[in-house]
């Protein structure tokens, strides 16, 4: 597998499709299982409100593996990001429904680097809320 | 009970060493929902160039929040995990991690700074295989937001 962007391709501007992610409950057990984090406020409502939260949110870690997994595939190479930061600006409240909350994610190229290397700047937001500023990715294309 | 500023500048001993393993690769991959090849399948690593199954951007904090976890966590810092979320990450990565690597993580309290109520602590967490090869570069905020 090759990447499939090309850096001479890519231009400041160019815009990547943007892509929707479901989040449930049952995403944020997994997660706490992969990753090892089980701080509460990720799967107790109890605590997660009485700690002053509207429900129960998702990891932030795991909104940016969301965000990391639409640069690469957009990339395709999963090995491409050479820098990759976010701000976590609100959280995903992730309730008790039988559906799925969205993380709905865009991407512009807004920097070309040395070294075949292009700077991605990302938007996350969940309904109404940003839940990231400050997104951005480099990748090194072929 | 105020956070200690004292701990600014300070480097934490490193972690054990971890061994990164397919299988893990593949559960958190399955975790984050993202359905690569490169995560799971080492014959498609290796035509994608690489020397086994990579792990995914965001898999060292599995390895660096151990590290930041252990600093967190030292009474003398004065911090309360459950008032705390996280506020940024960032990774500079020299390299993805792969399965077969050995590794450990060491973190440096870079900055402890008040903001209103709320106290934001600043980690860089060093990520390297035992033989010292540089893999990446995590740099963390944690918040502890204040009592209302």
């Amino acid at each position: 597998m090759t990447a499939q962007v090309k850096y001479a391709d890519v231009e400041v501007g160019t815009e990547l499709p943007p892509a929707s992610f479901p989040v449930t409950r049952l995403s944020l057990v997994k997660y706490c299982g992969a990753s090892g984090d089980f701080n509460v406020i990720h799967w107790n409502e109890r605590i997660a409100k009485s700690v002053g939260l509207p429900d129960v949110i998702a990891h932030g870690m795991f909104t940016m593996a969301q965000v990391g997994r639409y640069v690469t595939d957009w990339a395709g190479d999963p090995g491409a990001l050479t820098s990759f930061g976010v701000r976590f600006s609100a959280p995903v409240v992730v309730p008790d429904t039988d559906g799925f909350v969205t993380v709905d994610v865009t991407g512009t190229v807004e920097e070309k680097l040395d070294g075949n290397q292009v700077a991605v700047a990302i938007t996350a937001r969940s309904g109404e809320a940003k839940v990231l500023t400050r997104a951005r990715a480099v990748v090194r294309l072929p | 009970m105020p956070v200690n500023q004292d701990y600014e500048g300070r480097t934490f001993p490193a972690t054990e060493p971890y061994e990164v393993s397919r299988v893990k690769i593949a559960d958190f991959a399955e975790a984050i929902g993202d359905p690569s090849p490169v995560y799971r399948d080492r014959d498609a690593a290796v035509s994608a160039g690489y020397p086994d199954v990579i792990a995914p951007p965001t898999f060292p904090i599995v390895v660096t929040m151990v590290a930041s976890a252990k600093t967190i966590a030292d009474p003398g810092l004065g911090i309360n995990y459950a008032m705390v979320v996280h506020g940024e990450q960032r990774f500079e990565y020299a390299r993805p991690l792969r399965a077969g690597d050995v590794v450990t993580a060491q973190s440096t309290i870079e900055a402890i700074k008040s903001v209103g109520r709320n106290t934001m602590l600043t980690t860089r967490t060093e990520v390297r295989t035992v033989a010292g090869e540089p893999v990446c570069t995590a740099y963390s905020i944690i918040v502890e937001r204040g009592a209302p």
